[in-house]
């Protein structure tokens, strides 16, 4: 192993290409929350679809987007190497222990927040991402704006949240990647080592904002069009 | 209260406590009846009280690592009640009072448990991987002798409090015993940051906390999640601060270092 | 048997630079071709170990502890002193020196007394150098603090955890040591026995704590740094742990026994609280410096304290007996450590002590709060009132502490010449486990001084010049002499197991610390000490009759482990008291009854008593035989203490 490949190997490493890469997710989560506020422009979609036209065929954000896919890729694959060895850290488990005593229920539970969040965003690139992209699953209408054609988007949200089922899952995936960022978002500072005793306060209120209202924003969506469209 | 209370009323109670015969066996969980506990004694007095029962019975007595009982030499490592060194902060199981339990509880007793820290009877475990982790950089590298006049190097006080701070680890392993992935990051980190403070630990700063870290990882223990469960139950108070300073003096040593 | 202190020749300033010079060298090449063997990995044996190391000797280094940073020297609170004069008060070597050896009560050796003083110096530069973290003033340089016995500030410390962080320093430097491979470390591994080779030691015998083995390490050289032998008293401030089976094995060996009698019982620790005891907790000796010692006028009154009929606070002004400072008071509560231990047990021997047991006197702060206030008294004392605190749930603040000696400390030990090498040619003792520099009583900040020094600056010259005179060729551990003592082992953990007798180890400790502490601890008279030697006698026969240990010998066997250094105490506990009866004089922590002036102060004896006593083994149960090695006081004039 050279000296990177041992850098990014060590339990320390691989904590970095989390923290980073969560961080980078997290910035992510921004911008699609400030594009997803199309959707409640009074306009029948008009807005939204064009976003997400040009979501669909700018070169940067191509490019930004095998980024984000990479992005992901590491943070899981990392987590899962990280858990396998943590796992293996201690074969044999306290036959009664009290961690609540010492720790939030959400900082020992990112595993399973983040397997929540990871069969979320499954089903919800399910649901849009691969329709609009790939035509597949029955793919999207088609609606006219301007005299040109674009994916109807809109209509498949719509329709997606009458289902109250799905409604459901976000909510809760929602809740899930609240509690994932309230500890991660923090956490991911500290892992780079940026502590300090004039600013890791602020970070640490400034990361608990952040997870509530990004994931607050989030849920509203399906709430929204279920009960009030 | 001790001495001055004579009335202070003896406790029984059930203890449920790991018995493994040696690092090969399986080990389970037996339960002992204790009686007549003094809420003056220590911890470990009441388990040496059960010892002197199982002996006259001619009973294995438990074995269980002790040595100064005066909260320092890091020997004692008791998991009781779930939680490494019992229920009060900030103490460890030989300065743990009985008075801190009520007649009739039930208290569990387990060793720490990592992979790293395989048990060697009972409630002994091996915690010589701390021992080679030291070994790996955790020192400044003078002989003996040939060294200046200790006020030739000057170390304003408020560095010096910080590195003492850090310094005061007593090697117990409650942190990996308390961490989630059996982490050993608090305990590293202590010694890397109390040199990286020290004008002495700058000349070895980066090949330590490199050496450190990768022997912590042969070692076996788990990555560091930042839950902040070793802070919270380190019986020395070390803090998570030297967490973070391991880590920037890790991102430091290996993006500037010369060792590929 | 002549005892060869090998002091050098000259002025005494210029003894151990002259030594220094005079003694053999091993060429650097050479050293490799040496083993030592070091037990114990304490101040003293971690530091030889790795000075050892550093040179180029190959180096086995052993403790009992699962490892070696656990070792007692880490309990060590108040300091390590050093001639710097840093505060510019006059300090110097010649002042430590001379307080060291008047704080000893003229009972140590001159010459190395004034060594210590001069290395002491060095020792906190290299302390320094591995990153020891002492304690700083606000310019950046090195902190000093007072302490008992002296008049000037030369004790250096790292808050109440001195001894933590200059032992965590010397297990720094043995790591290294251990990185390099010139160190291999043992821990788990307990000393059982010493073996010799055409008369010098050669290798010793130990067993692995774990799996039981008995296993043989030869050696051009073994240094016995195993601490002091606190431990016979059952209670002591001494770890758990803490035994003189090692030092013990080499005096049944050959080598001889200084001064055991020599103890010291500081007078400010937590009282026993019940049977169940297992260890006793020091308060520093800084509490003195603001809280008044005292106990209830009359038997009555602290019957009815006893009993609950009335706390403490009842007690009235007028019924207070402020002893200490009715009885000196030129120096009141601050009388020397001997004289306050001394002066506790006798009111409680008056039936005047408190606490449910009577054991204990009031160290009392509410003056000193109502003086400076409460936070001032915090501000010094918080972390130590804490401790008490979380031991006795008594809260010091409100109500008194109650105070009681304990034994704290050995003087007495392996009798080690100028080399600091036993009689027995090619094992040494440091640290705590020799005799060689406290005399009759330990100063304060002493003991840390003390083992560094042997470790980092006297071994590593005068080993040398030993090994220098020795063929390179080892001893196979299958040599009949190895072979026979791990027989010798054997045997003996053989015959502990077969005993199978109804009671356990720990009830005979406790009743030998009963005889010991009873008959032998603060103060001793022939008559008591015949006693004691009698009971401890009848004792030591029934543990052997009687003593109950299960389990095997091969797998973690804490009885066993128990019983071993149990054996050696009440074997041990004797030689204290032959001494003890031998030394018909009082002085330091010495005092016999008879010999005192009318003021209750220890009479010394120098005219017939200026000796280091040093006993030969001639067989269990025989009489030891007694070489004298007369001390001489060429830089010092003898005075007598008083504290009026």
């Amino acid at each position: 192993m050279n000296w990177f490949t041992k850098t990014f190997s060590s339990t320390v490493g691989r904590k970095i290409v989390m923290a980073v890469t969560g961080l980078f997710l997290c910035s992510f989560l921004v911008v699609h929350l400030i594009g997803n506020l199309q959707l409640f422009r009074n306009d029948g979609g008009e807005a939204f679809n064009l976003y997400s036209d040009f979501m669909a065929h700018n070169g940067v954000i191509r490019f930004m987007e095998i980024i984000l896919v990479l992005g992901f890729v590491f943070h899981i694959y990392d987590a899962l190497v990280l858990t396998r060895l943590n796992k293996a850290a201690r074969p044999i488990g306290y036959v009664n222990s009290h961690p609540e005593e010492n720790s939030s229920w959400s900082s020992r539970n990112m595993g399973l927040l983040g397997t929540v969040i990871l069969v979320f965003l499954i089903i919800h690139l399910w649901n849009f991402f691969v329709p609009a992209r790939f035509e597949a699953n029955g793919g999207l209408e088609r609606v006219m704006i301007e005299d040109v054609e674009y994916h109807n988007l809109y209509s498949a949200v719509v329709l997606a949240f009458q289902n109250p089922i799905y409604v459901a899952i976000y909510v809760i995936s929602m809740i899930a990647l609240a509690y994932h960022l309230i500890h991660g978002f923090q956490s991911a500072f500290q892992t780079l080592g940026l502590d300090h005793k004039k600013y890791t306060p602020f970070i640490q209120k400034f990361g608990v904002a952040f997870s509530i209202l990004v994931c607050l924003g989030f849920a509203i969506i399906p709430l929204y069009f279920f009960f009030l469209v | 209260m001790a001495g001055s209370n004579p009335n202070a009323k003896p406790m029984d109670l059930t203890l449920k406590v790991w018995r493994q015969k040696d690092r090969n066996s399986a080990g389970q969980m037996v339960t002992y009846p204790v009686k007549g506990i003094s809420p003056d004694m220590s911890f470990l007095e009441m388990m040496d009280v059960l010892n002197e029962d199982l002996l006259r019975k001619g009973e294995d007595p438990i074995a269980f690592d002790h040595d100064c009982r005066e909260g320092i030499c890091g020997m004692c490592s008791l998991y009781i009640n779930g939680r490494p060194h019992g229920p009060e902060r900030g103490t460890t199981t030989c300065q743990l009072h009985m008075r801190h339990f009520k007649d009739g509880d039930t208290i569990t007793i387990e060793p720490w448990r990592a992979a790293a820290f395989p048990v060697h009877k009972d409630l002994v475990v091996d915690r010589s991987a701390f021992d080679r982790i030291q070994q790996a950089g955790g020192y400044v590298s003078v002989n003996t002798g040939g060294v200046p006049d200790a006020n030739a190097i000057p170390i304003p006080k408020s560095i010096a409090d910080k590195a003492f701070d850090a310094a005061t680890c007593i090697g117990c392993g409650a942190c990996v015993a308390a961490c989630k992935n059996a982490s050993a990051m608090l305990f590293v980190s202590a010694k890397v940051s109390q040199l990286a403070m020290l004008p002495q630990g700058q000349t070895e700063r980066k090949t330590r906390v490199e050496n450190m870290v990768a022997q912590m990882d042969i070692e076996g223990f788990g990555s560091c999640t930042n839950t902040g469960a070793c802070a919270a139950e380190c019986p020395v108070g070390i803090s998570l601060e030297n967490i973070d300073m391991l880590r920037r003096e890790f991102i430091y040593a290996k993006a500037t270092s010369e060792s590929l | 048997m002549i005892l060869e202190s090998q002091i050098p020749g000259g002025p005494l300033a210029e003894k151990w630079d002259k030594h220094k010079f005079d003694v053999k060298l091993v060429n650097p090449a050479n050293k490799r071709k040496y083993d030592i063997i070091v037990v114990g990995t304490g101040l003293a044996g971690a530091s030889a170990a790795a000075s050892f190391g550093e040179l180029g000797y190959n180096v086995k280094a052993f403790c009992f502890q699962d490892s070696p940073r656990r070792a007692h020297s880490i309990a060590a609170q108040g300091g390590i002193n050093a001639a710097k004069n840093y505060q510019n008060d006059g300090d110097s070597v010649f002042r430590l020196f001379y307080d060291t050896i008047k704080g000893g009560d003229y009972r140590a050796r001159e010459a190395n007394v004034y060594r210590l003083a001069q290395v002491s110096v060095n020792i906190i530069d290299q302390c320094v150098a591995q990153g020891v973290p002492f304690a700083r003033e606000y310019g950046g340089l090195l902190a000093n603090r007072s302490f008992g016995g002296a008049q000037v500030s030369r004790t250096f410390y790292a808050r109440g955890q001195t001894g933590q962080q200059l032992l965590l320093g010397a297990y720094s430097a043995l790591n290294r040591q251990i990185a390099y491979g010139k160190v291999k470390m043992y821990p788990r591994t307990e000393m059982l026995d010493l073996v010799m080779v055409d008369g010098k030691a050669r290798g010793i015998v130990v067993r692995n704590l774990i799996t039981g083995k008995i296993e043989s390490h030869s050696a051009h050289a073994v240094v016995l740094a195993t601490g002091g032998y606190g431990n016979v008293f059952y209670l002591s401030t001494n770890a758990m742990g803490s035994n003189a089976t090692a030092a013990w094995r080499a005096y049944k060996k050959g080598a001889l026994f200084a001064n055991p009698c020599f103890t010291q019982i500081h007078p400010t620790c937590i009282p026993v609280s019940g049977d169940y005891q297992s260890k006793l907790t020091l308060m520093s000796e800084s509490l003195r410096n603001d809280g008044r010692v005292w106990v209830p006028k009359t038997v009555e009154i602290a019957q009815r304290l006893r009993k609950g009929e009335i706390t403490v606070n009842d007690i009235k002004e007028e019924d207070r007996d402020y002893y200490l400072e009715r009885k000196y008071p030129a120096f009141g509560n601050l009388v020397p450590r001997d004289v306050a231990s001394r002066n506790a047990k006798l009111v409680c021997d008056e039936g005047r002590g408190v606490g449910a047991s009577g054991l204990a006197v009031y160290l009392d702060f509410a003056d000193a709060i109502r003086r400076d206030g409460q936070p001032a008294i915090a501000a010094k004392y918080g972390n130590l009132f804490e401790m008490y605190q979380k031991i006795t749930d008594e809260n010091p603040y409100e109500r008194p502490m109650r105070i009681y000696p304990a034994v704290h400390y050995t003087m007495g030990g392996l009798w080690v010449d100028y080399n600091l090498m036993t009689n027995v040619p090619g094992l040494y003792a440091a640290g705590e486990a020799n005799f060689s520099d406290h005399g009759a009583n330990r100063l304060g900040a002493s003991a840390l001084m003390q083992g560094l020094a042997d470790g980092y600056f006297v071994l590593p010259y005068t080993i040398g010049d030993y090994l220098a005179k020795m063929p390179y060729d080892k001893v196979p551990v299958d040599h009949p002499a190895f072979v026979e003592a791990e027989q010798n082992v054997i045997s003996i953990n053989n015959k502990l197991l077969s005993i199978n007798g109804n009671r356990t180890v720990d009830d005979f400790h406790k009743a030998l610390g009963h005889i010991m502490w009873e008959y032998c601890g603060m103060a001793r008279n022939a008559e008591g000490l015949q006693i004691a030697k009698q009971e401890i006698r009848k004792l030591r026969d029934e543990f052997w009759r009687d003593v109950k240990v299960v389990g095997v010998n091969e797998e973690l066997n804490i009885t066993l482990e128990k019983a071993n250094r149990v054996a050696d105490f009440l074997e041990l506990g004797e030689l204290m008291v032959d001494d003890a009866l031998n030394r018909n004089e009082s002085c330091g922590g010495h005092f016999r009854e008879e010999y005192q002036t009318p003021e209750n102060e220890a009479l010394r004896d120098d005219e017939n008593f200026a000796y280091v006593a040093a006993w030969e083994f001639t067989g269990v149960g025989n009489e030891p035989v007694l070489h004298k090695e007369e001390l001489e006081f060429e830089n010092v004039k003898l005075t007598q203490r008083s504290y009026k």
